[in-house]
C-alpha cells in the first residue's frame, strides 16, 4: 500500500466522491488488451470472450457494467480511450499537464494523462473540473484557468469539424459506416465539416516506441527489489522488452539516432495538429481500426497495441485532448468508439462536440448494466 | 621531478545548505539525524512521486558558477543519469548533462609555491541530487536515505594544476569562497565539501593529454588531497620510468598509511544513457534573471584582499584577515569605527599580535603615548653612560643598533613613553 495519496484521489474525496476500489490494469499499464495484469484478464462487459482494451481496462468494464458510475484511468497513448472504445463507454485523456500525475506509477513521464473513464460526457466533464489544475507536487502541470466545463457543456455552439483520411486507412467497414452516420449527424447539427489533411498516424507510432521504451526503462529502474516489492526477475516479458529496447535507444552512440530523431518527428506531429486547429476546432475520427479482440488473440498480432492504438497516438504524441464516446454498435455485438481531438487545453470544445453528438447518437449503454445487476 | 610534469583536474561537489532538498519539500537537515527519518515519497523515489526543483537551489548553483567567472546557459535542464547501486533511490541520478547551468569559467589566484600568478579554468558548473549512503556492517550493508536528495553543486576544473600546493591552495580558496557566498559550509569532514583529483603525468614539454589518467576518491581533507596527489605523482613517475602506463581506474586514499589503492578499473568511459528529465520542464532564464542573481553575490575574499589593501593593510595582513566569514565580518565592522590613517597598523596588530577586534582597545594601543620629558632625559642620559661600547660602535656607522637603545630607553621608562619620542631624543643625544 502507497504511504501517499495522489492528488488526483486527493481532489476527488475533497469533492465527495467515495474511492470504491483499485480496478484491473495491464502490468505496468504496458499493453491494450488487459490480459497482461497479475491478477488475471478482464473481460468485455458485452461479450466475455472478448478483452475489454486497454490497458485502463478494469475501469472501463466497471463503468460499462454499472458497478461504479465513474473510474480513473491513466492514458500515456491510448489507454483511455481504447478501453472506452471497446467497453461501449467515455474516455477522456486530456490535454498533457491539465491533470497532476503526482502519486500515479509513471510510465512514459511525458506521455501520461490521468482522466476519467465514465458512462456519458457530462460525467466526464464534471470529474475532469474537479481533477484539472495546477499541483505544486507536479512540474509539468500547467498552471493554466481550469474552465467551467459543465454548466458550458450545452452551449448550442457550432462548431468547425476536421476530417482526416488518413484516420480511415485500414478501418474496419462497419466502423467505418458509425463514422459516416456521426459525421452526417453533426452535419445535420449545424457544424461545419471540414475536410483536412492530417501526418499519417503511423508515423506516431514510432516515435511512441522509441520515446515511451525509453521513459519505461528509466521508470522501472527504481523496481530493483530493494527498497519495496519484487525483485526484478518478477517483471513480465512485455516490461522486459520495453527495458531492453529502452535502454538500447538511450545507450551512448544510438541516442542520436534513436531517441532524439523521435523527439523531433514528435515535435513535428505537434506543429502538424497546431496549423490543423487554426483551421477547425475539432477533428473527428474513428477512435480503433476494429472492435474488441477474442481474450488470447493479442498474441497472434505482431505489434498488436501498436496496431489498435494507431489512431490514438498522435493525439497523445502531441499532448491534445481527446474523447472517445460509443457511436454504434457492431454487428459482432461489440461497441464501436468515435473520437473528437482539440487544441492544446481547449478540452472545452472537445466536450461541447462530443455532448452534442451523443445526445444524438443512438447508443444503448443501459441493457448491458441490467444484465450486471 | 626532473623529466614528467603533472596533470591534475579537479571534481569537487558541494552540499547547497537549502532548507529543503533538491526536488522535494523534505527537511534538507540531514546531518546527525537518525537514519531515514529525514526523507519523503520524492526523496525516497516511490512510485509516483514527481521531483520539482528547488528554486534557492538553482539561484545558489549559478551564484557559485558566476563568482567564478562562469558563462551561463539561458536555456537549460535537467537529465537523468541512469546507473544501478543500493543508495540511489530511483536507479537514476537527477543531474545535468549537456545544459550545464554554468559553463566555461576560470580563477585566478597568487601561487603560495611559485610566486606565480595561477589561472584555473573552470569547465562547468551543475546542479545535481545527493544519494544516500550506505553504512557496512559487519555482514550486513544499511542503506540511510537522510541525504538523499540534498542539492548538490558539481564544480569541474580543466587539468590546469601541476602540483599539489596549488591544488590545495585552490581548494582553500574555492572553500572560502563558498563560505562567503553563504551556501554551504563547505565542510570537508562533514562532507558537505568533496572533492575527487584526477592525475596523471606528461613528459616535460608536451601539450597533449597523457592517454590515462587516475580519479581518487575518499579524501577528506585538503592536507590529504596533496599528500593523495604527491604520492600518486610519484608513483607514475616510477611506473613510467620503468616503460608502463599507469591504469585508468579509481583509486581510494588510505588516510592511515598515506596511501592510495585501486577501487575500480575502467575499461571504458561508463554508459550513464543521460536523456532530458521528462518531468522538469527545462528552463528559459531572462536577463531579470540573471540580474536577481548577481544581485544575490556577496564581497569575495580576493575582492576583500584588494580593499584592504587600498586602504592601507599589507598584502598578507589582508589574505589572513579575509581566511572566514565572521573573521572578515569583524573586521569591517572594526574599520568603521578606526580613522583611516591606522588602518594598516590595526589589521597588523589584529594578525600578529592576536589582538581581539575591540576598536577602543586597539586606538588606545596605537594613539601616542603621554611622555614625562623630563625623566626621558634622564633615561637616556644614563643608558649612553652604561653602554659605552655600544655607543661607540653606532657613532662608527653601526645605525642598527638603534633599537637596541629604545629597547632599553622604554625599559628605563616602564614602557610609559612614545616610541617616536624616545628615537627623537636618542638620535640627538648620540650624534
Amino acid at each position: 500500500m502507497a504511504p501517499y495519496a495522489a492528488t488526483i484521489t486527493n481532489k476527488l474525496a475533497l469533492h465527495g466522491a467515495t474511492i470504491m476500489g483499485k480496478t484491473n490494469l495491464d502490468a505496468w499499464a504496458h499493453g491494450s488488451s488487459t490480459e497482461t495484469s497479475d491478477f488475471g484478464p478482464s473481460r468485455n462487459p458485452y461479450h466475455t470472450d472478448y478483452v475489454p482494451g486497454g490497458s485502463s481496462g478494469g475501469s472501463a468494464v466497471a463503468v460499462a457494467a454499472g458497478l461504479i458510475p465513474a473510474a480513473i484511468g491513466t492514458e500515456t497513448a491510448g489507454s483511455i480511450r481504447l478501453p472506452a472504445a471497446w467497453s461501449g463507454v467515455v474516455g477522456l485523456k486530456p490535454s498533457y499537464g491539465r491533470v497532476s500525475r503526482y502519486g500515479i506509477v509513471a510510465m512514459g513521464s511525458s506521455w501520461d494523462c490521468p482522466g476519467p473513464i465514465t458512462q456519458t460526457v457530462e460525467d466526464a466533464a464534471l470529474l475532469l473540473e474537479v481533477m484539472a489544475g495546477h499541483d505544486v507536487h507536479d512540474a509539468t502541470s500547467i498552471n493554466a484557468p481550469v474552465p467551467q466545463y459543465v454548466s458550458e457543456l450545452s452551449q448550442p455552439r457550432k462548431l468547425s469539424i476536421g476530417i482526416s483520411e488518413e484516420y480511415f486507412a485500414n478501418v474496419d467497414a462497419e466502423i467505418m459506416q458509425s463514422v459516416e452516420k456521426s459525421i452526417k449527424l453533426l452535419e445535420d447539427l449545424g457544424h461545419t465539416i471540414k475536410k483536412i489533411k492530417l501526418m499519417e498516424p503511423k508515423y506516431a507510432i514510432s516515435v511512441y516506441m522509441l520515446l515511451q521504451r525509453s521513459e519505461v526503462a528509466s521508470n522501472l529502474a527504481r523496481y530493483d527489489g530493494i527498497r519495496f516489492g519484487k525483485p526484478r526477475s518478477f517483471f513480465g516479458k512485455e516490461a522486459e522488452r520495453r527495458i531492453l529496447l529502452g535502454t538500447y535507444a538511450l545507450s551512448a552512440g544510438y541516442y542520436d539516432a534513436f531517441y532524439k530523431k523521435a523527439q523531433k518527428v514528435r515535435y513535428l506531429i505537434r506543429e502538424d495538429f497546431e496549423k490543423v486547429f487554426t483551421q477547425v476546432d475539432v477533428i473527428f475520427a474513428p477512435t480503433t481500426p476494429i472492435t474488441a479482440t477474442k481474450l488470447g488473440d493479442c498474441s497472434k498480432f505482431a505489434f498488436y497495441g501498436e496496431m489498435m492504438d494507431v489512431l490514438t497516438e498522435p493525439a497523445s504524441a502531441a499532448g491534445i485532448p481527446a474523447i472517445s464516446i460509443p457511436i454504434g454498435m457492431h454487428s459482432n455485438g461489440l461497441p464501436i468508439g468515435g473520437q473528437f481531438m482539440a487544441n492544446y487545453l481547449d478540452e472545452q470544445s472537445l466536450l461541447q462536440a462530443a455532448y452534442q453528438l451523443e445526445q444524438n447518437v443512438q447508443f444503448d449503454r443501459l441493457s448491458v448494466m441490467q444484465k450486471y445487476e | 621531478m626532473s623529466n614528467y610534469t603533472p596533470v591534475i583536474g579537479l571534481e569537487i561537489h558541494v552540499q547547497l545548505a537549502t532548507k529543503s532538498k533538491m526536488f522535494s519539500r523534505c527537511s534538507a537537515d540531514w546531518f546527525g539525524k537518525k537514519p531515514n527519518t529525514v526523507v519523503c515519497p520524492v526523496s525516497l523515489g516511490l512510485p509516483g512521486a514527481l521531483p520539482v526543483p528547488n528554486k534557492k537551489a538553482i539561484e545558489w548553483a549559478i551564484l557559485i558558477g558566476m563568482a567564478l567567472n562562469c558563462k551561463q546557459n539561458k536555456v537549460s535542464k535537467f537529465d537523468r543519469k541512469h546507473y544501478f547501486y543500493p543508495d540511489l533511490p530511483k536507479g537514476y541520478q537527477i543531474s545535468q548533462y549537456d545544459e550545464p547551468f554554468s559553463f566555461d569559467g576560470f580563477y585566478e589566484f597568487t601561487s603560495k609555491a611559485t610566486g606565480q600568478l595561477k589561472k584555473v579554468r573552470i569547465k562547468r558548473v551543475h546542479l545535481e541530487e545527493d544519494t544516500g549512503k550506505l553504512i557496512h556492517n559487519g555482514e550486513q550493508t544499511l542503506v540511510d536515505f537522510n541525504r538523499a536528495g540534498v542539492p548538490l553543486v558539481e564544480i569541474v576544473t580543466e587539468p590546469d594544476f601541476d602540483n599539489s600546493e596549488d591544488v590545495k591552495q585552490f581548494l582553500e580558496e574555492l572553500q572560502t569562497i563558498i563560505r562567503f557566498l553563504e551556501v554551504s559550509e563547505a565542510d570537508m569532514e562533514k562532507g558537505s565539501m568533496r572533492l575527487e583529483p584526477n592525475i596523471s603525468l606528461r613528459k616535460d614539454g608536451e601539450t597533449d593529454l597523457p592517454n590515462y589518467k587516475v580519479e581518487v576518491k575518499n579524501i577528506n581533507s585538503f592536507n590529504f588531497a596533496k599528500r593523495a596527489i604527491d604520492f600518486e605523482v610519484k608513483r607514475h613517475e616510477e611506473l613510467l620510468k620503468n616503460g608502463e602506463t599507469p591504469a585508468q581506474e579509481t583509486r581510494g586514499y588510505n588516510e592511515s598509511k598515506g596511501i592510495t589503492v585501486s577501487q575500480r578499473v575502467k575499461e571504458e568511459a561508463a554508459d550513464y544513457r543521460y536523456f532530458p528529465e521528462p518531468d522538469i520542464p527545462p528552463f528559459e532564464f531572462d536577463d531579470a534573471f540573471f540580474t536577481h542573481i548577481r544581485e544575490m553575490m556577496k564581497e569575495l575574499p580576493h575582492e576583500k584582499v584588494k580593499r584592504y589593501v587600498d586602504m592601507g593593510v599589507s598584502q598578507d595582513d589582508a589574505y589572513i584577515l579575509t581566511r572566514d566569514r565572521e573573521g572578515s565580518k569583524k573586521f569591517d565592522a572594526l574599520l568603521d569605527s578606526l580613522e583611516h590613517d591606522i588602518v594598516g597598523k590595526a589589521a597588523s596588530l589584529v594578525v600578529n599580535k592576536k589582538v581581539g577586534m575591540d576598536a577602543e582597545a586597539i586606538k588606545a594601543m596605537l594613539r601616542p603615548k603621554e611622555t614625562d620629558e623630563g625623566l626621558l632625559n634622564e633615561v637616556v642620559d644614563r643608558v649612553v653612560f652604561e653602554n659605552a661600547a655600544q655607543v661607540e660602535s653606532y657613532r662608527n656607522g653601526k645605525e642598527s643598533l638603534l633599537m637596541f637603545f629604545v629597547g632599553q630607553v622604554m625599559k628605563g621608562m616602564k614602557g610609559q613613553a612614545d616610541a617616536q619620542k624616545v628615537q627623537e631624543v636618542l638620535k640627538e643625544k648620540l650624534k
